[in-house]
């Protein structure tokens, strides 16, 4: 990079230091950004932890975290690219309605519950729960994911480069999963469904979103809903 | 010497009443549990079996149409930095578009803003309509997050975390696929057609330690702004709001039984629950022990109908009251005009209960697209605004007469109790005594 477009750059970036400035100015000064500015570079440095950094983000601003979060990290994410490098709780990028949360380390539970879009990507382990409830979003997981993850999954694309725990895809709608790795159980009405060449095609194109490197869509299965529990059933009663 | 028997009536089974036995015929019939709205059908102790007692030598009276009895409310003054301002103490429960079709819940918003009061998203997201017509809105965040965005938590007065609700603490939803129009659908991220489950515990928290920080996420996304209420079913009142409180709730809005706008199964609402009666006392106390009561405001609901429920629910301690079924019938839920539709639903006006099933003949629960057109908004937003004037008029009325010049200054010592069930709830004395249950001294 020139000389002079690095220092441009670096006098563009904000930094906040989370030891000696409150969140509130954080997620406030993120709020605060208008539509169309160049001042959209953000650096945060000692997060130690810290509960709802950068959440509510409306506009396409960067956001880099140095070390790991608490709960709701890029929380209903809207535009903005957020990178966490280290670890995320509880929660990350829930509710996400666009733009992209890297996560260079692990995830706890919930990650990218109820998003909508964007693209989340958890380069460790994601626990329980990772995609409950998705609607749209998708989510790519380098590592392995808990027990229950895509629960009640509407929309989007959960894939997985590792293994998946148990009951995946429990009363599934219609997110689209992947996985490479094994699956421990499949929960009530998700099944292993045929992998198509429309659903390769997409795959190779979240792989590559998600920096996925020699790893072919070949070496997924597809899993999805059988639609058996869309309505009400007495005879399905006991599925549960 | 013959004997002639006497004849005796048929005797029928208090245990196996008529309606016990079409029940049991029903459900052998079928295997399936009835699903229905409308609350709780039994008879639980309520505002009836309270009255006030007026003044008298010991208490002076207010000059009715005189002398002024104020009813504002402001809802909302712990942490946000906008909290909301009401005219009248009577506000309108969440009730979802897709439950509720679009013209009723647009004049469920005209209503509450000619009143002055607010109204209160559902399951399913906030709808322009509705947004429009309502000066005052109260955005749910449900388990399902059906249609939650952050743009519509912006542009909400207030954001209403829901834990549970009346007529089914603890369990979830269904809104079945006759119900799905094709922007029911789009909203909620699910194909047409097939049946939506709303969840029974939210998906990225569980218990009141993730509430708390649940909680300060949503005042970080909406910059500490918006009010924020939990809304809690009748099951533990003193410990529900004293968690809520814990967990930095502004409101608490609790929810007894008879809260009526939730579709379940017969079972679940005739058996779980506490009666709203029995909630508030344990709830205003949390709130006196906590150093929190009018700190944290108060929001009863379940059951409300008059200005009479109003006056006895805030001389309890309550700050307001919210209403759903009253607010229905008020835009036409249930009116006799439609009885013959109502027969060929095999019941009749005032006992039509299957709100779930979409085919309601006043258009209100309902989401077909000739029988909303039989709700005139503005009409029905009107004949809101009259019920919710004459229920204000009545709890003022009431008020006066105790002596009271603001809703909030009516409180226990002002009831007497009809029962003794009815006394050992509301921890007033039984009429003619100074004595309740629990209370000792007897």
């Amino acid at each position: 990079m020139d000389a002079s477009v690095k220092r441009e750059s670096l006098e563009a970036m904000r930094v906040f230091d989370l030891a000696s400035t409150p969140l509130r100015e954080l997620n406030s000064a993120l709020h605060a950004i208008a539509p169309g500015t160049n001042d959209t570079n953000f650096e945060v440095v000692n997060p130690r932890g810290s509960h709802a950094v950068a959440v509510g983000i409306d506009q396409p601003v960067t956001v880099n975290v140095r070390g790991s979060v608490g709960y709701y990290c890029a929380g209903m994410n809207d535009g903005g690219t957020v990178t966490v490098h280290g670890s995320a709780g509880p929660g990350v990028a829930e509710n996400m309605m666009s733009g992209t949360v890297v996560i260079e380390g692990d995830a706890s539970q919930y990650a990218g519950a109820t998003g909508r879009g964007g693209l989340l990507v958890i380069k460790g382990n994601a626990a329980s729960r990772c995609g409950i409830s998705m609607k749209g979003i998708d989510i790519v997981v380098h590592g392995s994911i808990g027990h229950m993850s895509a629960f009640m999954g509407q929309s989007g694309h959960l894939v997985v480069l590792g293994d998946a725990g148990d009951a995946l895809g429990d009363s599934l709608y219609e997110a689209k999963l992947f996985v490479r790795g094994s699956v421990k159980s499949l929960g009530a009405d998700c099944i292993e469904k045929e992998m198509r060449p429309e659903h390769l095609k997409k795959l190779a194109e979240l792989l590559d979103r998600a920096g996925v490197k020699n790893v072919r869509p070949e070496e997924f299965k597809r899993y999805g809903s059988a639609r058996k529990l869309y309505n009400f059933n007495i005879d399905n009663a006991d599925a549960y | 010497m013959t004997y002639h028997n006497p004849f005796t009536p048929p005797r029928k089974s208090a245990t196996f009443d008529d309606f016990t036995l079409a029940e049991i015929r029903r459900a052998a019939a079928t295997g399936i549990y009835d699903i229905r709205g409308a609350g709780t059908k039994r008879k639980v102790p309520h505002f009836d079996d309270l009255l006030f007692l007026g003044a008298s030598i010991s208490r002076y009276p207010l000059e009715g149409y005189r002398e002024k009895c104020d009813t504002s409310v402001v809802l909302g003054t712990r942490y946000a930095k906008k909290p909301i301002h009401l005219k009248i103490p009577i506000t309108i429960a969440g009730m979802s578009f897709g439950a509720l079709s679009g013209p009723a819940k647009e004049a469920l918003g005209r209503g509450a803003t000619i009143s002055g009061t607010s109204t209160t998203t559902g399951d399913g997201g906030m709808t322009d309509e509705e947004r429009g017509h309502s000066e005052t809105l109260v955005y749910q965040y449900l388990p399902s997050r059906y249609g939650m965005n952050p743009k519509d938590l912006r542009r909400a007065d207030a954001i209403e975390v829901v834990v549970g609700q009346g007529a089914k603490p603890g369990g979830g939803g269904m809104l079945l696929g006759q119900k799905i129009s094709d922007r029911v659908a789009n909203m909620r991220n699910l194909p047409k057609g097939i049946d939506q489950r709303s969840a029974c515990r939210h998906p990225d928290w569980t218990g009141p330690d993730d509430l708390e920080i649940k909680i300060m996420e949503l005042r970080e996304i909406t910059d500490w702004e918006k009010p924020i209420y939990v809304k809690v079913g009748g099951a533990r009142p003193y410990y529900d709001t004293a968690l809520a409180v814990k967990a930095g709730a502004d409101v608490v809005v609790l929810d007894g039984m008879q809260g009526g706008t939730a579709a379940t199964q017969d079972v679940f609402i005739e058996n779980v629950g506490m009666p709203t009666l029995a909630c508030i006392r344990p709830a205003v106390q949390a709130l006196q022990d906590l150093g929190m009561h009018r700190k944290v405001q108060l929001i009863v609901s379940g059951g409300i109908r008059s200005g009479a429920d109003t006056a006895k629910a805030l001389a309890l301690g309550a700050d307001a009251v919210a209403i759903g079924t009253a607010a229905l019938v008020a835009i036409g839920d249930n009116d006799p005009k439609w009885e013959d539709e109502y027969r060929k639903l095999g019941t009749t006006a005032g006992a039509y209960d299957d709100w779930h099933e979409g085919k309601d003949p006043a258009g209100i629960t309902t989401q077909d697209p000739e029988l909303m057109q039989r709700v005139d908004p503005v009409a029905a937003g009107r004949r809101l605004a009259n019920y919710l004037k004459v229920m204000t008029l009545e709890a003022q009325t009431i008020a006066r007469a105790c002596g009271k010049n603001h809703l909030h200054n009516l409180e226990p010592e002002d009831l007497c109790a009809l029962t003794m069930e009815a006394a050992a709830m509301a921890q007033v004395p039984l009429a003619g005594t100074s004595w309740y249950p629990g209370k000792g001294g007897f």
